[in-house]
C-alpha cells in the first residue's frame, strides 16, 4: 500500500513486517524516530517483540548479539558516536558470524559536535566483517531492509543497512509498504544452525590460539566474497515477489556510454541524477554508479561498470585525515588492475551535513576538466574561512 | 613393556579402597562395595574435569558448584577471564551446557539478549551470566546496572579473585586495602592497594533485585543453597564467590578452601544475603578470628608482617577495623546458638594441611 512516510517511520514498520523476536535500542539522534516508531509499534499492539531499552549503544549490540545467538531474529539501529561505541562489539558479532541486522542512520562523528549526515561511521568500522549496504532512497531503504534479514540468515553473517540521517531518516516519501502476506512468503522464519541450546550444547567465542586464527579469518573472508551473489540474489528474488529490486550490488544510472562517470554511495546518488537531468545540456552527462555494496567490496561488478570511461569523480562522505577519501581509495585500489582504468578525483561532500545540491554535478563536471584538478580535495571547503597556514 | 611400577599397585589398592572401577583388564576386580556416598547422589557436571585451571583454583571451584547446582537446562554468557579461557581452548570445551563468550564488558548485556530470546520463545531456559570482578565490579559495571534495572531473568555470578588475575595480577576495584599486586606493589611509597574494595553487593542490592548474596567457596553447601534459591526467583539474581587465586594471592593451592574458610571467620568477606535490598539472612560467625590469621598466610600480604615497620602495623590495624566494621554492620556475631554457623564448622575437627596448626 502506498503511504506518506517519514524515513524512519517506514523503517519502523519494514522492520515490524520482519517480525523480530528482539529489538534492542538507544536513542541518538538521527536514529531517534526509528525506535520511537518501533516503541510505539509494541506499545500498541501491532507489534510483538521483546524490546529491550539498554543503557549504551554497547549493550545495544550486545542484546542483540546474545539473542541471535540464542536463535531469535534481532535487530538494532544507531549512528555516529553509538556506532563508534558499538564497534567492539561490532567486530565479535561477525567474528563469531551471528545472523542480524542493523540499520545506521548515517550522521558525522565529532568532535567537533556534529549531528547531520555523512558517512564516517560506517566508514569507522568498514573492517569489523559486516555486510554493509548503502540506499539512495527510503524506498530503497524499506526494501533493503526486508532482504538484509533473508541475507543475514542465508550467509550467517550480520548486515548493516545504511541510510542517511535526516536526509532519508526525517523526510517524507511515498512509500509502497509492502504487504504482510508477501513478506511473509519472501521471508522465511529465522534458523541459525549454530544457535544456543540446551538440548545441543555448544560453546562459541572460545580462546583460538595462533594454529586456528588464521584459518577463521580466511573463513569468514571467504564468506563474504560468497556473499558477492547471494546480494544480487536475494535482490532478485525480492523483485520477484514485490515487482522492484534495489540495485544488487551496484547499477549504472545515466548514459552508460559516457566517458565520465560519478561513482557514489547512499542519497547523494539521487541527487546527482537529478543534477544530470537538469545540468546535461551544460556539462554533458555522465555515466553514474550507485554503488550498492560496500562490503563485500564488489570489485569485479565495479571494473565492468567502469569499462571506457575516462575520468571517474568518486563522491565520498567521508575521509581519513592524512590520506584522502575512503571510499575513492578503496576504488583506486580496485581499478589498479583494470588495463586502461579511469583517472580518478576523489572529491569528499557534504561532511557533517552541508547541503549537496543538484548543481553539484554540474561543478564537480566542470572542476575535472581542468588538467590540473586536485586528486583528492573536500570539494566543498570554503578555505577562505580558515586562517592562512590551515588552508 | 615395562613393568608396572609400585606406583600404579598403590593407585590400584587406593581405587578399590573407594569402591571405584580397576584401572585396566589385568588388574583385579574391586570387591563389589557399597557405593560410596558421591555415587549415591549423582550430581550435573555443566564444567567438566580436564580443563586448564591453575591448581587450587578457587574460581574453577566455585564454577563447578555453581554449575551442579544450576542444572542442564541453562545457558551461560561468560565474561572474558580465566574462567572464559581456561575452559576454552578452541578446539576443546569443558562445558556441558550452550555457552557464549562475547567480550570482557558485556556479559551481564549479551545475557540480557540471550534472555530476551528465551521469553519470546517461550522457553524457560534460565540465562547464567559469569565474570570475574574485573569483569563485574570495573569494566561491565554499567551493562550489570542496565541488567539489574530491566529486570532480566538472569542469574549473574562473579568470581571474586579480587584482582585482574588473567592479565598477571592487576588492581581490580574489588581488590582489598593494602594488598600488593603488580599495579600495587609495595615499596618505599606505598603499602600495596591504597584504596578500599568496593562494595558492590551494596550497589547490587540498591537495585532492589528480588536476591542479591555473597558466598565462599569455603562453604560449598551455603553456595549451593544460594544458587538454589536464585534458580527459582524470576527476575535478576546476583551472587558474589570469593574465590581464591594461588598464583595471585600468592599461597599454597592446598590452602584454598583453608583461606576462603578464614576470610568469612574474621569478618573481612561476610556472607550475606539481600532481598529487595533488605537485609534477610547472614551466616554468623560467633568468635571471629584476628584478620591477621588470614592475612599470614598470603604472600599478597607478607608486607604487613614485616617486623619494626609502623606502616605494617598501621596498615594491619585498619583492616581489623575494616573487618570490625562489617561484623557491627552486619550483626555477624548473631544472636544465641545456631549448629550450622562458622563456629561449628571450626569446632569440627579437620584434616588437611594446617591440622594441628593455628
Amino acid at each position: 500500500m502506498r503511504e506518506a512516510l517519514e524515513g524512519s517511520q517506514a523503517i519502523a514498520r519494514a522492520i515490524s513486517l520482519c517480525k523480530p523476536d528482539v529489538v534492542a535500542a538507544y536513542p541518538i539522534t538521527p536514529q531517534t524516530h526509528i525506535v520511537e516508531n518501533l516503541s510505539k509499534l509494541v506499545a500498541d499492539g501491532n507489534l510483538h517483540t521483546e524490546f529491550v531499552s539498554v543503557e549504551s549503544e554497547f549493550s545495544a549490540a550486545s542484546v542483540v548479539l546474545g539473542a541471535a545467538a540464542a536463535g531469535a531474529r534481532a535487530y538494532t539501529a544507531s549512528a555516529s558516536q553509538g556506532i563508534l561505541l558499538m564497534s567492539e562489539v561490532m567486530y565479535n558479532i561477525s567474528g563469531m558470524r551471528i545472523p542480524l541486522v542493523m540499520t545506521i542512520a548515517n550522521r558525522a562523528v565529532g568532535a567537533p559536535l556534529n549531528i547531520w549526515n555523512d558517512q564516517s561511521d560506517t566508514m569507522a568500522v568498514r573492517d569489523a566483517g559486516w555486510i554493509q549496504l548503502h540506499c539512495i532512497s527510503n524506498q530503497e531503504a524499506v526494501d533493503t531492509t526486508i532482504q538484509a534479514f533473508r541475507l543475514a540468515q542465508e550467509t550467517e553473517l550480520p548486515v548493516a543497512v545504511n541510510m542517511d540521517g535526516f536526509v532519508l531518516t526525517h523526510t517524507m516519501e511515498v512509500i509502497d509498504v509492502p504487504a504482510q502476506a508477501e513478506v511473509d512468503k519472501y521471508l522465511p522464519p529465522f534458523e541459525f544452525s549454530r544457535k544456543l541450546d540446551p538440548a545441543n550444547p555448544v560453546s562459541m567465542g572460545t580462546l583460538v590460539d595462533p594454529n586456528w586464527f588464521s584459518e577463521v579469518r580466511h573463513s569468514h573472508h571467504a564468506a563474504m566474497v560468497k556473499a558477492l551473489p547471494k546480494i544480487e540474489e536475494i535482490d532478485k528474488a525480492f523483485a520477484k515477489v514485490f515487482g522492484r529490486a534495489s540495485g544488487g550490488l551496484l547499477t549504472v544510472e545515466g548514459d552508460k556510454k559516457a566517458k565520465v562517470a560519478i561513482l557514489a554511495m547512499g542519497s547523494v546518488v539521487g541527487t546527482m541524477m537529478a543534477g544530470q537531468d537538469e545540468f546535461k545540456d551544460e556539462v554533458g552527462s555522465a555515466r553514474i554508479v550507485k554503488l550498492r555494496a560496500f562490503r563485500p567490496f564488489p570489485a569485479k561488478a565495479l571494473r565492468d561498470a567502469l569499462k571506457g570511461v575516462e575520468k571517474l569523480v568518486v563522491i565520498d562522505r567521508a575521509i581519513s585525515p592524512g590520506l584522502g577519501g575512503v571510499l575513492g581509495t578503496e576504488v583506486s585500489a580496485v581499478l589498479s588492475t583494470m588495463d586502461n582504468g579511469p583517472k580518478v578525483y576523489n572529491y569528499a561532500l557534504g561532511l557533517g551535513g552541508r547541503d549537496i545540491q543538484a548543481s553539484m554535478y554540474k561543478d564537480l563536471l566542470k572542476a575535472i576538466e581542468n588538467p590540473k584538478a586536485p586528486r583528492f580535495a573536500i570539494f566543498d571547503a570554503d578555505l577562505k574561512k580558515l586562517p592562512p597556514e590551515d588552508r | 613393556m615395562a613393568p608396572r611400577s609400585d606406583n600404579s599397585k598403590r593407585l590400584n589398592e587406593l581405587r578399590m579402597k573407594h569402591g571405584r572401577p580397576p584401572a585396566g583388564p589385568n588388574e583385579p576386580k574391586a570387591a563389589k562395595a557399597e557405593p560410596t556416598l558421591r555415587e549415591q547422589q549423582p550430581r550435573f557436571r555443566g564444567l567438566e574435569s580436564g580443563h586448564r585451571a591453575c591448581q587450587g583454583c578457587g574460581e574453577a571451584l566455585a564454577a563447578r558448584l555453581v554449575m551442579e547446582s544450576a542444572g542442564p537446562d541453562v545457558m551461560v554468557a561468560n565474561a572474558t577471564g580465566c574462567l572464559e579461557v581456561f575452559s576454552t581452548p578452541w578446539p576443546q570445551t569443558a562445558w556441558r551446557v550452550p555457552w557464549i563468550h562475547s567480550l570482557f564488558e558485556n556479559a551481564s548485556a549479551v545475557a540480557s539478549g540471550m534472555e530476551a530470546a528465551m521469553k519470546a520463545k517461550g522457553k524457560n531456559t534460565k540465562v547464567l551470566s559469569f565474570g570475574g570482578d574485573g569483569a563485574t565490579y570495573d569494566i561491565g559495571f554499567q551493562s550489570l546496572s542496565g541488567m539489574l534495572e530491566r529486570h532480566h531473568n538472569v542469574l549473574y555470578v562473579t568470581y571474586d579473585n579480587e584482582a585482574y588475575m588473567n592479565t598477571g595480577i592487576q588492581r581490580s576495584s574489588s581488590t582489598p586495602h593494602a594488598a600488593s599486586t603488580t599495579t600495587s606493589p609495595v615499596g618505599a611509597e606505598r603499602m600495596g592497594k591504597r584504596h578500599l574494595k568496593k562494595d558492590l553487593l551494596s550497589i547490587v542490592a540498591a537495585h532492589h533485585i528480588p536476591y542479591a548474596a555473597s558466598a565462599s567457596v569455603a562453604y560449598p553447601a551455603d553456595l549451593q543453597r544460594k544458587v538454589r534459591y536464585a534458580m527459582g526467583v524470576e527476575g535478576p539474581t546476583f551472587l558474589v564467590i570469593h574465590s581464591p587465586c594461588p598464583l595471585g594471592w600468592r599461597h599454597d593451592s592446598a590452602l584454598t578452601v583453608e583461606i576462603a574458610r578464614r576470610a568469612v571467620e574474621c569478618g573481612l568477606f561476610p556472607l550475606v544475603e539481600l532481598e529487595r535490598g533488605a537485609l534477610t539472612n547472614i551466616m554468623p560467625i560467633r568468635d571471629p578470628r584476628p584478620v591477621a590469621e588470614y592475612l599470614k598466610l598470603q604472600g599478597r600480604f607478607a608486607h604487613l608482617f614485616k617486623k619494626n615497620d609502623y606502616r605494617a602495623a598501621e596498615e594491619l590495624d585498619h583492616l581489623q577495623a575494616l573487618a570490625d566494621h562489617n561484623i557491627a554492620i552486619y550483626g555477624l556475631r548473631g544472636e544465641g546458638t545456631d549448629p550450622v554457623d562458622t563456629t561449628g564448622v571450626a569446632q569440627v575437627r579437620r584434616g588437611g594441611p594446617l591440622a594441628g596448626r593455628n
